[in-house]
């Protein structure tokens, strides 16, 4: 045990996920040892999180603004929506830049464990989302285990009557690897998701 | 398959060891609590990435160590794979296949494939039906690892599910709504994942039966009318046999018995039907054994399931490691005989005694004393 301050900075780094006692001593002496320059800029970018980022008010993914910056983004193909659990989905979608679209961030997955239900989730808001007929299709990229399923038949459920397109991302192979050393799960999804090749 | 090294750090009361098997029988013979059955059990974690004595991994490590350290190699054919497990409780396991690390520790499971036979077995005939379902379910994983994820998967199902029918249950009895919109999309996927399984374990009884009636009678020495028959908790279609083939059937089977039991299941708040509710009901003389067979009985059909397991993988050409761990001691001179008999062709077998002569002599091999975690050539 330190004496406290620094034992308290441990114990509050110790809290971050994917943080053990071990690494959050390794950081809390990197700090003290570091410029304070760089520790007060990482301490306003902390406070700052907090005080200046909000959730976006159409598909609560994380904005500095009423709008995030997809939403307020007039460029955006508006007829697509693609529901993901947590904004961190958003940024690896947007990463692969394939998607013009729009995002809904459910805000997690069903999990009666967890204690989380439909109106835990930013269902209603969704539908409500898509109530004027703009939207043509729902791509549902929650993720692919047993929680994110559940999630994405059960808004398949929901949205379906209303009648527009519902579709749910491919799983399947990673690119750039063997066939051999798939594992069976994913190799057998991926032959449930096959297609016809265009000639 | 046949291992040449084991090697162990902090694993229960083994500081270090570095051990070199070879193929044929090994015997390590030692009084009780020095260290024998650890031996047995860090082998078979590598193969079943469980142990067969304790639920949770925290037994494993050493006293005063905060990880174990399993190391093996294994040949198979002309190819060895090295595999290195770290034990750490309370944390995932991590694995490393020919000294690089694996994505998911579970992408081991396949590469060691063992029988163990050890004194717990005989709760396989005398006790509850969950012992039963982990002999088939492992089995299952040793003939084909991907079954690993689908029985995970249904796990999980069943875990969710049952939450959600506790928690609307004890809500709609104070009074309340109780959200239970859910429950029909969890009902899909336990009926998929169960059938799947359920027509995975049908599939193994069937062809476990004749390997058990053989290995019975060679265990027993008399033809008795032993029989083993899967007991599903929902009404199975007319002569259903399982495999692939039959899913769509047991998919819907499964949906069936759901809409029968929803009342029932929300008053009690658990999930009723579906295979972790079954039983593999074995028989002697048309009767239960259990409660009805004699002690001896009861041992011949728990050596017969371990056997026809052997049978099994053998047929499916992945010769595994037998494991005897302490099984000879609690056997009649009849039936050492003849277990010894039967395991001899295997290509390697590690046995532990508490004394060397309860070991037949056609079990000979090489002889290891272990005393207080150490291991020692006894020739």
């Amino acid at each position: 045990m330190y004496e406290g301050i620094v034992q308290d900075l441990i114990d509050e780094l110790g809290r971050l996920p994917g943080i053990g006692p071990k690494s959050a001593q390794r950081i809390a002496f990197h700090l003290l040892a570091a410029d304070p320059v760089d520790v007060r800029r990482l301490a306003v970018a902390l406070t700052e999180v907090k005080e200046k980022v909000r959730f976006c008010r159409s598909c609560f993914n994380v904005a500095q603004a009423e709008l995030c910056r997809i939403c307020a983004d007039p460029r955006r193909d508006q007829t697509l929506i693609c529901v993901v659990e947590e904004p961190k989905d958003v940024v690896a979608i947007e990463r692969t830049r394939e998607f013009r679209g729009l995002y809904h961030v459910l805000g997690g997955a069903i999990n009666p464990i967890g204690g989380v239900g439909p109106d835990d989730l930013h269902i209603r808001e969704l539908v409500a989302r898509l109530a004027d007929g703009t939207v043509s299709e729902l791509i549902l990229a929650t993720d692919p285990n047993t929680e994110g399923e559940v999630t994405a038949s059960y808004l398949a459920r929901q949205i379906g009557p209303m009648g527009l397109r519902v579709t749910r991302l491919a799983s399947g192979l990673p690119m750039g690897g063997d066939l051999e050393w798939a594992d069976e799960v994913t190799l057998g999804r991926a032959f449930e998701g096959r297609r016809v090749v265009g000639a | 398959m046949h291992l040449t090294h084991l090697s162990l750090v902090d694993f229960r009361s083994y500081p270090a060891l570095d051990l070199t098997l070879s193929p044929g029988t090994t015997t390590f013979v030692g009084s009780n609590g020095q260290g024998k059955t650890n031996l047995l059990e860090a082998i078979g974690y590598v193969a079943t990435l469980a142990s067969h004595r304790v639920a949770g991994d925290a037994p494993l490590v050493r006293d005063g160590a905060d990880r174990a350290i399993v190391r093996t190699r294994i040949v198979r054919g002309d190819r060895a794979a090295l595999v290195e497990l770290e034990i750490v409780p309370g944390r995932a396991n991590r694995a490393r296949l020919n000294r690089a690390p694996v994505t998911r520790t579970r992408d081991v499971l396949g590469l060691l494939c063992t029988v163990l036979f050890a004194p717990e077995d005989l709760a396989l005939v005398k006790g509850d039906p969950a012992g039963r379902r982990q002999f088939l379910d492992g089995l299952l994983v040793a003939r084909a690892p991907r079954m690993a994820a689908v029985l995970a998967d249904y796990e999980r199902v069943v875990r969710q599910r049952s939450t959600l029918l506790r928690t609307a249950g004890a809500a709609r009895r104070s009074g309340g709504r109780g959200d239970l919109r859910t429950l029909d999309v969890w009902d899909g996927y336990l009926a998929t994942h169960g059938a799947e399984l359920l027509a995975a374990r049908l599939a193994l009884v069937e062809a476990l039966r004749p390997a058990v009636v053989e290995a019975y009678a060679a265990v027993a020495g008399a033809a008795a009318e032993v029989a083993i028959d899967y007991r599903a908790s929902v009404p199975l279609p007319e002569g259903s046999v399982g495999g692939t083939g039959e899913r769509e059937r047991l998919v819907e089977a499964m949906h069936a018995a759901l809409a029968d039991a929803r009342a029932r299941e929300i008053e009690r708040g658990m999930t009723l039907v579906g295979p972790h509710r079954d039983d593999l009901q074995l028989s002697i003389a048309g009767r239960p054994a259990r409660g009805y067979a004699s002690h001896g009985e009861s041992w011949s059909f728990a050596l017969a399931l371990r056997l026809a397991s052997f049978e099994l993988l053998r047929a499916d050409d992945r010769e595994p490691v037998l494991l005897l761990d302490d099984v000879f001691a609690e056997l009649d001179s009849r039936r050492r005989a003849r277990l010894a008999e039967l395991v001899a062709p295997a290509e390697q077998v590690l046995v532990t005694a508490a004394v060397g002569g309860d070991v037949p002599a056609e079990l000979a091999g090489r002889r290891y004393l272990v005393a207080d975690a150490e291991v020692h050539d006894a020739d």
